[in-house]
C-alpha cells in the first residue's frame, strides 16, 4: 500500500518536464519537489502551464522529456487509471458530477469493483466523510446540493478510490469565502492524516494562508520555490509575472439618472413548478454596477438566463431603455447592445473546436465586423479577434488557435474582450475574472472601469467578495431564489455580505 | 506548415481507408479462393469512355445524396431519410411534368421545384416532430422511409399507367426532356444535363455554410448547441430549416436520370441511393470537396465493379463491402492523421525551440 510513506518523505519528483503542443511550450525544464503531508501549492499566470502539469502527472497526457517519481519509484503513466493506482487522485476545476444520481451513485462509478455498490460503499463512505468532516449523506441526490458540498463530493470519490496524493485544480475559484474555509478545513485534515495535497489558485492570500510549499511557475518552467513564511501576495505575483503588478486606483462614481435596464417582479420556475426565482426588482442606470452576492446554486444562473433570454419567465418584465423586451429572443436582445458573459465558458462562452476568430463572431453574427448583411466578414473576424488578443493579453499563438488549445484563464480573457466589443449598453458579466491571474484580473476591472465612465450598465455576478465590493455601485444579495438585502459597497464588510448570503442575518 | 505538406496530410486519410479497404478486399477474396489477380486487374483497369460518363453520371447523383445528407450532419442531425425524400419528390416530380402543364423549359424549372419543395416536406415532417414532440429523427427518417415506399407505390397504382407488367407515371414530353452533354464523342453515353445541379448544389453548399451567417449558425449549433443558444441562435428554427434544406437538396436526386433517361417514375426507379450518400458524406468528412471525392470513388467502385462478373467471375458485391470497410476505415483513419499532424507540429516546435536555445548560447 501506498499509505505506508510517512510524512517529510518524498511523495512527488519531477525533473526535467517537458511539454509542447502546436506553436507553445506549455512546459520545459520543470523541476519539483513535494513532501508526503504537506500542502503544495502551484502559482503561475494564465498560461503558465499549471494544468498542463498537472494533467501529466495525472496521466492525462504523456509528457515529451522528463521523469516522474511517485513515492521515490518512477513511473509512467498511460492513463488516469495508472494514477489511480499509485494512489494519485485530482479534482478538475469543472465538476464531474451526474444531477439525478445520489452522493454514493456517483462516488461508486466507475469504481464498482473497491467495495460493491451496495451496504460496503455505504459504509465506506459514511467512514470516510466523518474522518475528515465532509458531512456528506450518500443517499442525498447531488442535484439538491450546494457547490461547496459537490465538490466535498469530488473529492470523496478520489479518496474513495484510494488516493493519498490528490490534486485540485483551481478548487476556490466557484466559492464565496465561507465554503472556502470550510474546504481549507477538509484539507487541513486530510494533510494532517498524511495526505499530500497539490493546490492550483490564483488567489494569493489564499494560497499563502493554506500551502506548506509554494512554487512559481512563469512561462512554462519552475521559476521559484517559496515558503508562505518567507513572502506576500505582492511578491508572489512579482515571482509570477517577473515585474511589479499595476496598484489599483479609486474612482468617482459615474452613476447617472438614465435607466438602462430594469426588472420587475421577475419569478422563474422549473419544470416542475418549483419557484427558482421571485419578486426580483432591480434598475440598473447608466454607468452603474450593480453586484449581486450570493452562494452559487441560489438563483444566478436563473437571473441571467432570464435577462439575456434564454429562460422563461412566468412572471415580471425586463424592460431595456424603457422598452419592454420580456419576450425578445436572445439573438434580438444582444443585438440592441447586451454584452454576456457566461458562468459556463466552456458551455456557454465557446466553440471549443473552432478557431478564436470563429468565436470572435460568436454571439455576434448579426453586428459589425464579423458581419456584412447576411454574409460572414472573415477579414473583420480576424482583425477584431487580433485586437482582442493584444488588448486582453490573451496568450495564444494566433487568431487561428482552436479555443481548446488556450488555458483557461486565457479563454476567459478572449470571452471578456469579445462581450466588451462593440461598445454594448449593458453587460451581464457571470464571474468576469474567474480563473485568470491577478495581473489580468487588475486588467479586466479597468476594462470595464472605463466602460462604465462611458455609461455601461453591468449585471456584476461574483463569488469574489473584493470583486464585487471593489467594482460595484451598489451591491445586493441573492438568497434562495429572492433578493435579501441591499448594501452600499463603501461601507459594508465581506464579513456582512458573507453573513447576509447565509441567511446567517435572518436571526438577528 | 507549407501548403504541400498540409494538402498531403489532407489526402492521408482518404488514401490510408482505400489501402486498408484495399487488402480487406484481397484477404476476403484469397478466403473465399477468389481470382485475386482478376479482381485488380478489371479495379484498376482504365475504364472505357463509356464507363467514364456513367461514372460521372452516378457520381453527380451521389454527389446530391451526401450533400443532402451532409447538411444535416454538420449540425448534428442524423436525416436518414434522404431515400424516401427522393423517392417521394421523384415521383411528385414525374406526375407534375407528366401532365405538361407548362410548356418545354419551364416545365422542367418547375418540376424540379416541386421535387424539392416535395422532399422538403418529407424531411420537415421530422424535423417539426422533433421539435414539437421531441421525437429523435433518426427514428421518424427511418419511419417515413418506410412509409414513403408504400405511399408511392399506392399513388403510381391509382395515377400511373400499365404497359405489360410494369406501371409508371404519364411519360414526360420529350419537348420537355433534358438532354444529355456529350463528353466522348466516340460514346453514346452522354452526361445528363441536370447533372449539373451537383455543381450548382456544391457551389451554394460551401457559400452558404463557410461564408454565411445562416451557415455559421448551423455550424455551431452543431459544434455546441449550448453556445448556440447562449449566442443567440434560435436552435428549434435551425432544426426546422436544415431538415428542409436537407429534404429539398435530397428531392433532386432522381432527377437527372428523370429527365435525362428514364422520364417517368416506375420500374426503373434506382433505390438506395439515400444510404449511400450518408456512405459518401461521411467519407467526404461533411465537406463540399470530400463529398465530391467520395461520390467520384464509390460511383468508380460500382461501375468497376459491374465488370467483375464478366472478366473474373467475382460478383460485385464484393464491391459493396470494399465501399462499407473503405466508410469505417476512413473515420479511423482520420483520427490517426489528426494525432500525426499534431506530433509532427509539436516536433516544429521543438525544433524551434532548440534552435533558439542554439543561438542564444
Ligand atoms: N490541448 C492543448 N493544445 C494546444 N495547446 C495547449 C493545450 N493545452 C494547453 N495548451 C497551451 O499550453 C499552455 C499552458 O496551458 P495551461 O492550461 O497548462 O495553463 P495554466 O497555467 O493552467 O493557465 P490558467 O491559469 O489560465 O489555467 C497555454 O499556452 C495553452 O495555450
Ligand atoms: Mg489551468
Amino acid at each position: 500500500m501506498t499509505s505506508a510513506v510517512a510524512a517529510g518523505e518524498t511523495a512527488i519528483e519531477l525533473t526535467g518536464i517537458g511539454k509542447r503542443f502546436p506553436g507553445v511550450i506549455a512546459n520545459h525544464d520543470i523541476d519539483i519537489t513535494i513532501q508526503a503531508g504537506t500542502i503544495h501549492a502551484l502559482v503561475g499566470e494564465n498560461g503558465a502551464g499549471k494544468s498542463t502539469l498537472m494533467k501529466i502527472l495525472y496521466g492525462v497526457q504523456k509528457p515529451d522529456d522528463g521523469t516522474i517519481k511517485v513515492n521515490g519509484a518512477e513511473v509512467s503513466f498511460a492513463t488516469p487509471s495508472d494514477a489511480i493506482a499509485h494512489g494519485l487522485g485530482m479534482v478538475f476545476q469543472h465538476f464531474m458530477l451526474a444531477d439525478n444520481l445520489t452522493v454514493l451513485e456517483n462516488v461508486v462509478l466507475g469504481a464498482e469493483s473497491l467495495h460493491g455498490i451496495g451496504d460496503d460503499a455505504r459504509a465506506e463512505i459514511t467512514r470516510i466523510s466523518e474522518v475528515y468532516g465532509f458531512g456528506l449523506d450518500p443517499d442525498e441526490l447531488v442535484e439538491s446540493l450546494g457547490v461547496g458540498e459537490r465538490q466535498r463530493v469530488e473529492i470523496l470519490k478520489v479518496l474513495f478510490r484510494g488516493a493519498r496524493i490528490i490534486i485540485l485544480d483551481e478548487p476556490t475559484a466557484v466559492l464565496v469565502p465561507h465554503e472556502v474555509d470550510a474546504l481549507f478545513e477538509n484539507l487541513r485534515r486530510l494533510r494532517d492524516q498524511g495526505h499530500t495535497l497539490i493546490f492550483i489558485s490564483h488567489k494569493l492570500d489564499e494560497v499563502l494562508a493554506i500551502a506548506d510549499h509554494i512554487t512559481v511557475i512563469r512561462r512554462g518552467t519552475t521559476v521559484a520555490s517559496v515558503l508562505p513564511s518567507e513572502t506576500t501576495s505582492r511578491g508572489l505575483a512579482e515571482l509570477m509575472v517577473g515585474s511589479e503588478l499595476p496598484s489599483p486606483s479609486t474612482e468617482e462614481s459615474t452613476v447617472t439618472e438614465t435607466v438602462l435596464l430594469a426588472v420587475r417582479d421577475l419569478e422563474v420556475t422549473d419544470e416542475d413548478g418549483r419557484q427558482e426565482l421571485a419578486e426580483i426588482s432591480f434598475d440598473i442606470h447608466a454607468g452603474e454596477i450593480v453586484g449581486i452576492a450570493g452562494v452559487e446554486g441560489n438563483g444566478q444562473t436563473e437571473l441571467v438566463e432570464a435577462i439575456i433570454g434564454m429562460r422563461h419567465l412566468s412572471r415580471g418584465t425586463v424592460t431595456m431603455s424603457g422598452t419592454d423586451i420580456t419576450h425578445w429572443t436572445t439573438r434580438q436582445r444582444r443585438e440592441s447592445g447586451i454584452g454576456y458573459i457566461p458562468e459556463d465558458r466552456h458551455r456557454h462562452g465557446l466553440l471549443l473546436d473552432s478557431p478564436l476568430w470563429e468565436n470572435r463572431i460568436l454571439g455576434h453574427q448579426s453586428r459589425p465586423p464579423s458581419v456584412v448583411g447576411p454574409w460572414l466578414n472573415l477579414r473583420g473576424a480576424r482583425a477584431d479577434a487580433e485586437r482582442i488578443i493584444a488588448e486582453y493579453d490573451v496568450r495564444t499563438p494566433g487568431v487561428g488557435t482552436n479555443a481548446r488549445a488556450l488555458s483557461g484563464g486565457n479563454q476567459q480573457k478572449f470571452i471578456v474582450g469579445r462581450e466588451m466589443s462593440g461598445d454594448p449598453k449593458i453587460l451581464v458579466a457571470s464571474h468576469p475574472t474567474r480563473g485568470v491571474d491577478v495581473g489580468a484580473q487588475a486588467q479586466i476591472w479597468s476594462h470595464i472601469k472605463a466602460a462604465r465612465k462611458d455609461g455601461l450598465a453591468v449585471l456584476l455576478i461574483s463569488a469574489d467578495l473584493d470583486e464585487l465590493i471593489g467594482l460595484s455601485d451598489s451591491i445586493r444579495v441573492l438568497l434562495r431564489g429572492r433578493l435579501v438585502g441591499r448594501f452600499d459597497p463603501q461601507s459594508v464588510t465581506p464579513q456582512e455580505l458573507g453573513s447576509a448570503m447565509t441567511g446567517a442575518g435572518d436571526d438577528r | 506548415m507549407n501548403v504541400l505538406r498540409r494538402v498531403l496530410l489532407g489526402l492521408a486519410a482518404p488514401v490510408l481507408a482505400l489501402i486498408v479497404a484495399g487488402l480487406f478486399t484481397t484477404l476476403l477474396l484469397l478466403l473465399t479462393g477468389d481470382d485475386v489477380g482478376g479482381f485488380w486487374d478489371t479495379m484498376l483497369s482504365w475504364p472505357k469512355n463509356r464507363n467514364l460518363v456513367n461514372i460521372l453520371n452516378s457520381a453527380s447523383v451521389l454527389y446530391l445524396s451526401g450533400v443532402a445528407a451532409a447538411i444535416g450532419f454538420r449540425m448534428n442531425l442524423f436525416n436518414i431519410g434522404v431515400e424516401g425524400q427522393y423517392k417521394v419528390a421523384m415521383f411528385a416530380a414525374a406526375v407534375f411534368a407528366g401532365q405538361a402543364w407548362l410548356p418545354g423549359k419551364l416545365n422542367v424549372i418547375a418540376a424540379v421545384l416541386v421535387a424539392m419543395i416535395a422532399g422538403a416536406i418529407w424531411a420537415g415532417i421530422a424535423g417539426i416532430l422533433r421539435t414539437t414532440r421531441g421525437v429523435s429523427e433518426v427514428i421518424s427518417t427511418i419511419m417515413l422511409n418506410a412509409i414513403a415506399g408504400p405511399l408511392v407505390g399506392y399513388f403510381l397504382a391509382k395515377w400511373g399507367q400499365s404497359t405489360g407488367n410494369s406501371t409508371q407515371t404519364k411519360p414526360i414530353p420529350e419537348e420537355s426532356w433534358v438532354g444529355g452533354i456529350t463528353i466522348f464523342s466516340d460514346s453514346v453515353t452522354k452526361l445528363y444535363g441536370l447533372s449539373l445541379l451537383a455543381v450548382v448544389v456544391g457551389v451554394l453548399f460551401w457559400l452558404v455554410l463557410n461564408r454565411t451567417r445562416f451557415g455559421f449558425d448551423l455550424r455551431a449549433t452543431g459544434s455546441s448547441e449550448s453556445a448556440a443558444i447562449a449566442s443567440g441562435v434560435n436552435t428549434k428554427r435551425m432544426i426546422v430549416i436544415s431538415m428542409l434544406l436537407s429534404g429539398a437538396v435530397a428531392g433532386l436526386v432522381g432527377l437527372p436520370v428523370l429527365f435525362g433517361n428514364s422520364h417517368n417514375y416506375g420500374a426503373s426507379f434506382q433505390a438506395g441511393l439515400g444510404f449511400a450518400g450518408i456512405a459518401v458524406a461521411l467519407l467526404g468528412r461533411n465537406n463540399p470537396v470530400g463529398i465530391a471525392f467520395g461520390a467520384l470513388i464509390f460511383a468508380f467502385l460500382t461501375e468497376q465493379g459491374n465488370l467483375l462478373n464478366i472478366m473474373a467471375g467475382i460478383s460485385p458485391d464484393i464491391v459493396a463491402v470494399t465501399q462499407g470497410v473503405i466508410v469505417i476505415a476512413v473515420v479511423i483513419a482520420y483520427e490517426v492523421v489528426r494525432r500525426a499532424r499534431t506530433r509532427i507540429e509539436q516536433a516544429a516546435v521543438a525544433d524551434a525551440l532548440a534552435a533558439e536555445k542554439g543561438a542564444a548560447a
